[in-house]
């Protein structure tokens, strides 16, 4: 099949891999201005993937959909930094405080939008941990849906799915179009390309144009834009975004407090050795 | 994530040299590629910027990829059958991870698919790679040879074989025979042009070569019957797809397994000449050799970080006596005098690819226009620093790699002798350090004509002049004092006018002519960041007693004890 349109749907995200006793705001929200924003990494992951179809097959083009704010647009030069043929970012103030739903629901509209073939994204972000996101765009736009991908490729018409399971590898096929969400075991992402960096590294939306001087981007080389699409641009219900279109509530946020010191001291000996693996048998850890 | 660019701050510290803005003006010939390459930088700070973003990208493979494979590449080293080798899986996905981000062919121009950098940052990749793998650092390092093609090729070989290296051809030089290793003049392997088929085909046996199954080889032959010569001597690249060499075996080495080093058959190889008949060895295998010499510095002081990092975290997590060894003077004192002797090596390093920045833009731009009286001048002094500045970087980096691994693996005590620490591996990687491209005897006469020709104490005159902050002052007087000194040891030995002698003190004045050397540029570098005060403050007394033991020994001695020394 020649001409196969991807979508890879990318999230930033604040680290939350190496989290201090700041990370949470009193209030329970996370304070994102401890942690650093990134890509999330099994999106990565699905971006990786993404750009494999786009080498082994002809005329194949990579566009990255991110939702977020303005500064979410690094997510976007990310992407193009490996390969992505372009990004659209989708930011507007009614986003604001959307929980699955109405993510879904803006992404579903910017993916109609779009009108690729094959939706790739990550299994779920480090932020939220829901792995909701990807599930519910593919109901919202009545297509088949595939998770915890480790390996594509097309056969046909088709594209060939390797899923990692908790027992085992299963291969599926499906047909176009289709949303794929994908495992943090598959193959990690390539890193940046040094010639895209340099080429895209000034890459931006028009809301950053303005925001910044540009005066230095703008001499001397063309300048290279984002698409930003808003509430308009792809036609949604901003009351099915935001707060008002997001029945998940917080009700109450509890700070648990890890033991540093939860360790237990074993001998040598084979009475030390068989408890520990009783015990480990019985909590499920192996077995 | 761990990154090996910008978890070091003496990297965007040496990047940033305020001689970068001139070098990266002529190295872009005034930006000009931005009309034609849409990644070509528009200005000076565009350049650096992408400078620091693609060695970050470097820095990240190295600290994800090479580092993690090293022990897994040094164990499994590559294997050879029928003929060809096949690297360790680790080398395979490390240079899989460099080409795949487009960084090889660093310093070529655009049109060849290169990135157009200047000699600073490729050193400084060069120096990333090897804290990551020493044996794999000869691997990305070869890509030199594409420098050479550059250089001294015909346009049409440049533009069959330099767009190759971006896409991840491998490249050698093959330039040792059995009988001709520090002696090149002595090489045999013999080119001869078949009329008939319109070519030139090698025969004979290479030996020792590096990464000898390459794509991508140069090859030093004899072209011209019944010379014996280095004047009978030629360069010609030879394609692997053409067929006609064989790998007979690989070394088994005690360092560097990574890398293979390999015995090389010729049978009726097709080859292309580069350049002019009779100059491969007088001309561009010089030029070839003086670029290894600078990366092996480069990988001499990448091992000698990986080395220092290794024993600074075995000294602060090892407790003896109740509290951890680097709180013992003999320990801190060992990692301080390893961590300042890395920094002044890694300063003598960065200025002498200034030198050959500034030296090959020039001639670049030469090859267009006629240079001005003003920047001939100016190509001339640093070519001539450059040449005597190579051989002091890769004899004085090379040893001292050696010496901060030994002390590394000291410190590690009994656990550094077997092979659960990574530090028995940076022992045995550095030991090569200060043999190949050159040993550390044959650096040392091609340094001594910096001493004999006064080129080094030039340069320390030059260097005096610079302004420092006042509480410095009495470090430049001591660095004045030095010098003195040291001109006035030379004027002794070369007074007596008898080759011998300047021969068998040679490596003393080196050595003292580096040592003033670094000294003012760890001085030069604390004025630009106080940060490095300290280390100028302990490298100074270090160079003194050095430096007047060497002069002790030279004052005391009498030619007719030379006789003494003889073997025979």
């Amino acid at each position: 099949m020649n001409g196969i349109k991807i979508v890879v749907l990318a999230k930033q995200v604040p680290d939350t891999r190496n989290v201090g006793p700041d990370a949470m705001k009193a209030d329970g929200t996370v304070n994102r201005s401890v942690l650093p924003a990134i890509f999330n990494p099994e999106d990565l992951n699905a971006l990786e993937q993404a750009l494999r179809i786009k080498e082994r097959y002809k005329g194949v083009t990579v566009t990255l959909l991110t939702m977020g704010p303005v500064r979410a647009a690094e997510i976007i030069r990310e992407g193009l930094y490996r390969g992505a043929d372009d990004g659209v970012l989708l930011t507007d103030r009614a986003f604001a405080g959307s929980d699955t739903l109405a993510t879904s629901y803006a992404l579903a509209l910017a993916v109609k939008r779009l009108a690729p073939d094959i939706v790739i994204g990550g299994r779920q972000a480090i932020d939220g941990d829901t792995a909701q996101v990807g599930p519910q765009v593919a109901e919202k736009l009545g297509w088949p849906q595939v998770t915890y991908a480790e390996e594509m490729h097309l056969e046909g018409d088709r594209l060939i799915i390797r899923r990692r399971l908790e027992r085992g590898v299963e291969t599926v096929s499906s047909p176009l179009p289709l949303v794929v969400t994908v495992n943090g075991t598959a193959p990690s992402c390539r890193y940046r390309h040094a010639r895209l960096l340099m080429k895209y590294k000034y890459a931006r939306t028009d809301t950053e144009l303005q925001a910044e001087s540009s005066d230095y981007i703008a001499a001397g080389r063309p300048a290279i834009k984002i698409t930003e699409w808003g509430v308009e641009a792809i036609g949604a219900d901003p009351e099915q975004l935001g707060l008002s279109g997001s029945p998940t509530k917080v009700k109450e946020i509890e700070n648990v407090i890890l033991q540093a010191k939860e360790s237990k001291r074993l001998t040598a000996s084979d009475k030390d050795i068989e408890s520990l693996v009783r015990e480990l048998i019985e909590n499920h850890t192996i077995g | 994530m761990a990154n090996f660019y910008t978890d070091n701050r003496d990297l965007r510290f040496h990047l940033t040299h305020p001689a970068m803005e001139k070098i990266v003006r002529l190295k872009e010939m005034d930006y000009r590629d931005r009309e034609h390459y849409d990644y070509a930088p528009c200005d000076f700070e565009d350049a650096m910027d992408n400078y620091d973003r693609v060695l970050e990208i470097i820095g990240a493979i190295c600290a994800d990829v090479i580092s993690p494979n090293a022990a897994d590449v040094d164990h499994d080293g590559p294997t050879v059958a029928d003929g060809h080798v096949t690297y360790a899986r680790g080398t395979q996905e490390n240079h899989e991870a460099l080409t795949r981000a487009g960084v090889i062919g660093m310093n070529f121009p655009r049109k060849y698919d290169g990135l157009n950098f200047p000699m600073v940052p490729y050193v400084m990749a060069a120096e990333l790679v090897s804290r990551a793998d020493a044996g794999f650092a000869n691997i990305w390092g070869l890509q030199d040879c594409g420098e050479t093609i550059l250089e001294f090729a015909s346009q049409e070989i440049k533009e069959e074989f330099l767009p190759r290296f971006n896409r991840g051809a491998t490249a050698a030089m093959d330039l040792t025979e059995p009988d001709a290793g520090s002696d090149l003049q002595a090489v045999q392997l013999k080119a001869h042009y078949d009329e008939a088929r319109g070519t030139w085909l090698l025969n004979g046996v290479k030996r020792f070569i590096t990464n000898g199954d390459a794509e991508i080889s140069l090859v030093l032959a004899r072209s011209e019957e019944g010379t014996t010569d280095g004047r009978g001597l030629s360069l010609f690249v030879y394609d692997k797809a053409e067929g006609g060499v064989l790998v007979r075996r690989i070394e088994n080495k005690m360092g560097i397994k990574g890398s293979p080093t390999c015995e090389l058959v010729f049978r009726n190889a097709t080859a292309k000449l580069i350049g002019e008949r009779r100059l491969g060895l007088i001309k561009y295998v010089m030029s070839l050799m003086n670029g290894a010499r600078l990366g092996v510095g480069a990988q001499s002081v990448g091992i000698a970080q990986a080395a220092y990092e290794e024993a600074r975290k075995y000294a602060s997590e090892r407790k003896q006596f109740g509290k951890t060894i680097d709180q013992f003077p003999a320990i801190y004192e060992m990692l301080t005098l390893m961590r300042v002797r890395l920094e002044a090596m890694r300063s003598l390093l960065y200025e002498t690819a200034r030198f050959v920045d500034t030296y090959k833009a020039w001639s670049f731009l030469s090859e267009e226009r006629t240079l001005t009286k003003e920047e001939r001048e100016d190509l001339k002094v640093n070519t001539r620093l450059a040449d005597i500045y190579t051989p002091l970087v890769k004899l004085i980096s090379s040893e001292w790699c050696n010496s901060i691994a030994y002390d590394a693996l000291q410190i590690h005590g009994g656990a550094g002798f077997i092979k659960d620490f990574p530090v028995e591996r940076l022992y045995r990687d550095a030991r090569i350090t200060s043999i190949y491209e050159g040993t550390s005897q044959l650096q040392v006469v091609a340094a001594v004509r910096g001493v004999t020709t006064g080129g080094y104490l030039a340069q320390m005159r030059e260097y005096a002049k610079r302004e420092v902050r006042p509480e410095m002052e009495h470090l430049k007087k001591q660095l004045s004092a030095l010098t003195d000194a040291y001109e006035k040891c030379v004027a002794e030995v070369t007074a007596k006018s008898n080759t011998e002698l300047t021969d068998f003190h040679a490596r003393r004045m080196v050595e003292m002519a580096a040592n003033i050397i670094m000294g003012f540029l760890l001085l030069h570098d604390a004025q630009r960041d106080p940060a490095y005060t300290s280390s100028a403050e302990l490298f100074l007394p270090l160079a003194v007693s050095e430096n007047s033991k060497r002069a002790d020994f030279i004052a005391s001695f009498e030619e007719k004890e030379l006789g003494l020394y003889k073997v025979n």
